[in-house]
């Protein structure tokens, strides 16, 4: 491009008085199946390449093709990585949600939109860049039938253009992107420049929001969170696999499976050192998860809601039989089918309890990639040492969308196969029972079918400390006293909570799982524009740790933060702490499908607090939650 | 059966591993006396001394319902599982595919297997699971005392005189239809069948489905049931007398050339089918089919063994996988060294 154009730019840019660097969030609208997710991805990955902290939410439809679906981008100088409310540059390619889109922004943003649509005619307070996609599309992709999934590169030229993304950065992001498919990515590389060119010659900045070149993502990578947990289960030697396809967990299997292939095949005989099972359901997929570990293996599966459901009569029988196993549960909205393709944290308070009777399970809360890695590794320790099943609690967003992370450290210790018991120990305790708590930590020592030790019946019917069958009410009261101790035990060694102390302050947060990120953004917008401090404490596991009531003691006014209507988290907080500390409690909701925005939080909080009179963007009227309100 | 025996005292009967009979006893049935379930357990501990299996590598599972309290009453030294209603079948699988050296036995019922748990039986066959899958069949539910179960024929009656209008699920067929690669159906009250078919069993690498029409004697034994005692042995249609053979005998068989089907094993062991039924060959599954079905309009139960189909390699077979059980594998033969998360890391920048 010539360089008298570029002066035009700048003056223009500078005209409007305003000049936004690394702090923006584009939105993509297109249509499902278009091939969009190329490049959305390609332009997430340039803008990482360019060490800017970035973040990506997809929102798709539960469709295969056809429906509306957005991609958000937000690149932020801060390292805000959770979601944000306002888009400041929209690309709109959806006939179907153009204008709707487009009236749904707020002044001052930018649109990039297809020619055709005319949408510059809808509002006078946007800056409109409109891009002839068919007319540029052509000429580059000579076959007809391809260039419905070539012209969505030609948005990340022009994107690249307008807001100073570096074309080279976006090239070697195509190039990663497209590495095994060198045909579509010589059409593709014709399309980006197309796309850049036309937006130099064509296309003046009047917006202004740029990209410049940081150094936050030196060493970093991006990654699914569900392809995270693939690698921990594989780190941790998990060696039965067993799952029913279900958004959004299905790709977490699907990477394991692709791992395993690649780095779990014996070198000598070429033959695999693990199984991978697709099941008929969900009840069979924890079934035969269940057989494997009783059986000594490492056993995992992974589901969504549905399946959670449909597996609470294995949990049950898990927890009473005191089989090891892992469960990823990828939260997606519900109840019932709800919207399958929409984040959630909806399953905490059904999953604590899933199943009949006095049951009660460990579920661990990832926030970010590199903790569901490492959450992945320890749960199945965990399992092990428990002798019980573990349910990793992430969910849609964190499972299926792109994040930044450190890359994942090598596990610094051997795997934890918890109590089973060898002559050694069994010469140690004497008589061995099942189920008899011989270290007073409610963990019993447990033999392997196939092996030297003595045998045991295990059933999911009463049983005394020998596991044989009872009814006797000594023998099922002692079994549940017994569990609970085992469950306080392991109270003291899931991972602890994350605290910041914000002192003097008499404002807390509590949050847990992908909350996380809009709940460190709202604490500084807390700060900053109203000068609340608050503290903060990060849940990162059920059972709470003690640090939990000790922190709640420390504040006058607790905030629990959460992604469904009831308070879940808040209930179990409820059911756990003193009566006088319960009192402390409010609740800040977010329930709509998409990822919790700190906005939310934020003006929730200082609505509680009396320091909003209205909360503001509030579209709907919500239903109040027990205990909420400034009265409480 | 823990420990190994020091010798049998003199006299003693012992099998091939040095076992006495009493090593393969369970613990006392709590069920109704003169169940069939009993005598089929009698023949699983009979089977399992006779072919001298160790019973340290067998683990034993049922479901619920009177059927699946059974394992306790065999293999005392076995490990065992008793599951959720109609869900054994899963556990089984993952049992096996964890540690595939296991012998497994799962014993279920008519409703456990053809009621709650028809998902899962279907899919067990489907995948030709290496199992024996035992269905103590009594048409009723006894536990719960006497309601209709799936396998119940249609103009059978309970004792509180409920007819049942609906058509039985024929389990064996459907096992046949679904790939299960060895079906069988008995009767609890014959001995000799039941125990040469359990023989095979543990010989066959892959689903052993068998059927044993086992009795209820406190709801389904009365005149209009066609599941009791004296229904069931009038009307019981062997397809042929069944003598089997374990690779590691040597026993000079003498049934005549012409009337004797063989079946072959995978681990060499010989199952001789004496025909009664002229032409009936156990291997043509369309044939298998059709004896079924005939017996059926005739109100008659065909038994014997069915179908089987010893070269269908087995689900377990086909996860290629190492050796060594899964369940046993050392740590680090399951954990990738460092090298392999560097290349991971870096396929992610």
């Amino acid at each position: 491009m010539a360089g008298p154009e570029l002066a035009v730019q700048e003056v223009e840019a500078t005209l409007s008085g305003r000049r936004v660097t690394n702090d923006l969030s584009i939105q993509v609208a297109t249509v499902n199946g278009s091939g969009s997710q190329t490049a959305n991805l390609v332009l997430l990955r340039a803008i990482f390449y360019m060490g800017i902290p970035v973040s990506g939410k997809n929102l798709f439809p539960s469709n295969i093709a056809g429906l509306p679906t957005w991609f958000t981008i937000r690149a932020s100088r801060h390292g805000y990585i959770g979601r944000k409310k306002e888009i400041d540059v929209l690309v709109a390619l959806n006939p179907e949600t153009a204008r709707e889109d487009v009236l749904e922004l707020e002044p001052g943003a930018a649109v990039v939109f297809d020619e055709p649509l005319r949408l510059d005619s809808l509002r006078t307070d946007l800056v409109f860049y409109p891009v002839p996609f068919d007319k540029l599309i052509a000429p580059c992709c000579p076959d007809a039938k391809l260039r419905r999934l070539v012209r969505n590169m030609i948005y990340d030229g022009v994107l690249a253009k307008l807001l100073g993304i570096e074309i080279d950065q976006v090239e070697r992001a195509l190039a990663k992107q497209l590495a095994k498919k060198p045909k579509a990515l010589a059409l593709n590389q014709g399309a980006l420049r197309t796309g850049y060119d036309f937006a130099g010659d064509h296309l003046p900045k009047r917006d202004p929001f740029v990209l410049e070149r940081m150094e936050k993502t030196a060493g970093m990578v991006l990654v699914e969170g569900n392809a995270a947990a693939a690698i921990g289960s594989m780190m941790a030697g998990v060696t039965v696999v067993t799952w029913y396809p279900i958004t959004p967990s299905s790709s977490l299997c699907e990477a394991l499976a692709g791992y395993m292939r690649k780095y779990r095949m014996d070198d000598a005989t070429g033959r695999a050192t693990f199984a991978i099972v697709q099941a008929e359901d969900e009840l069979s997929a924890l079934g035969m998860a269940i057989g494997a570990g009783w059986a000594g293996a490492r056993s995992m599966t992974a589901t969504s809601g549905p399946g959670v459901s449909l597996m609470a009569e294995f949990a049950g029988l898990g927890y009473w039989a005191e089989i090891p196993v892992v469960v990823f549960d990828i939260q997606r909205a519900g109840p019932s089918t709800g919207l399958p393709t929409r984040t959630s944290q909806g399953d905490i308070l059904s999953t604590a309890f899933l199943s009949h009777g006095d049951t009660k399970h460990l579920m661990l809360l990832p926030s970010s990639p590199g903790e569901i890695y490492a959450m992945a590794i320890e749960a199945f320790d965990l399992a092990e040492r428990f002798q019980t099943p573990v349910f990793v609690m992430s969910d849609l967003d964190l499972g299926m969308n792109t994040w930044m992370s450190d890359p994942f450290p090598y596990p610094a210790s051997a795997p934890d196969r918890g109590k089973v018991l060898d002559e050694e120990t069994l010469k140690r305790i004497g008589e061995w029972g099942r189920y008899k708590d011989v270290d007073g930590d409610g963990v019993p020592y447990r033999t392997i079918p196939g092996g030297t030790m003595p045998a045991y019946f295990c059933r999911g019917s009463g049983h005394n400390e020998r596991a044989q069958y009872s009814e006797r009410p000594h023998d099922y009261e002692g079994m549940l006293d017994r569990l609970a101790r085992k469950f306080e035990t392991a109270r003291q060694a899931v991972p602890k909570p994350e605290v910041i102390e914000d002192p003097g302050s008499e404002v807390c947060l509590i949050g847990y799982g992908t909350s996380h990120w809009a709940v460190t953004e709202s604490r500084d917008q807390l700060r900053q524009e109203r000068g609340l401090k608050t503290s903060y404490l990060r849940l990162r596991a059920y059972p709470f740790a003690p640090e939990v009531a000790a922190f709640v003691a420390r504040h006058q006014r607790v905030y629990v933060v959460e992604q469904n209507r009831d308070a879940q988290m808040g209930s179990l907080l409820k059911l756990d702490l003193p009566a006088d500390e319960v009192r402390k409690l409010r609740f800040v909701r977010h329930y709509n499908g998409l990822p919790i925005d700190a906005r939310t939080i934020t003006e929730e909080v200082l609505f509680q607090e009396g320091l909003l009179s209205k909360s503001r963007d509030r579209g709907e009227e919500i239903p109040a939650a027990p205990g909420r309100g400034r009265e409480d | 059966m823990d420990e190994t025996t020091t010798g049998p005292a003199p006299g003693r009967k012992v099998n091939r591993i040095g076992l006495e009979m009493q090593a393969y006893r369970g613990g006392k049935s709590t069920l109704c006396a003169g169940c069939g379930h009993n005598a089929i357990s009698e023949r699983i501990t009979e089977a399992f001394f006779e072919m001298g299996v160790d019973g340290r590598r067998v683990v034993k599972l049922s479901g619920i319902g009177c059927s699946s309290k059974s394992p306790a009453y065999f293999l005392g030294g076995a490990h065992g599982f008793n599951a959720v209603h109609g869900r054994m079948p899963s556990v089984a699988t993952g049992a096996v595919v964890a540690n595939k050296s296991l012998l497994a036995i799962g014993v279920s019922g008519d409703g456990d297997t053809g009621a709650i748990g028809i998902g899962q039986f279907v899919h067990l066959m489907r995948r030709n699971v290496p199992m024996i899958y035992v269905v103590e069949n009594n048409g009723c539910y006894g536990l719960t005392k006497g309601q209709l179960s799936p396998t119940a024929d249609v103009g059978s009656t309970l004792k509180n005189g409920v007819v049942n209008d609906l058509p039985a699920v024929d389990l064996c067929a459907l096992a046949i239809e679904l790939g299960a690669s060895f079906v069988a159906r008995s009767f609890s009250g014959d001995k000799k069948q039941v125990l040469s078919l359990l023989k095979a069993a543990i010989s066959h690498q892959g689903t052993v489905m068998l059927d044993i029409i086992s009795p209820c004697v406190t709801f389904n034994d009365h005149e209009g049931s066609t599941k009791s005692y004296s229904y069931v042995k009038d009307h019981d249609e062997p397809l042929g007398e069944i003598s089997f053979v374990p690779f590691f005998d040597d026993i000079a068989v003498d049934y005549e050339p012409g009337t004797v089907q063989t079946v072959q094993l995978h681990d060499g062991s010989k199952v001789y089918l004496r025909k009664l039924e002229l032409d009936y060959d156990p291997t043509d599954r369309v044939g298998a089919r059709r004896v079924l079905a005939e017996a059926a309009r005739r109100g008659e139960f065909a038994t014997g063994l069915i179908y089987v189909e010893p070269e269908r390699p087995d689900f377990v077979a086909l996860l290629n996988l190492v050796d060594e059980p899964l369940a046993t594998m050392p740590p680090d033969s399951v954990r990738p060294p460092r090298s392999a998360l560097d290349a991971i890391i870096d396929s992610l920048r």
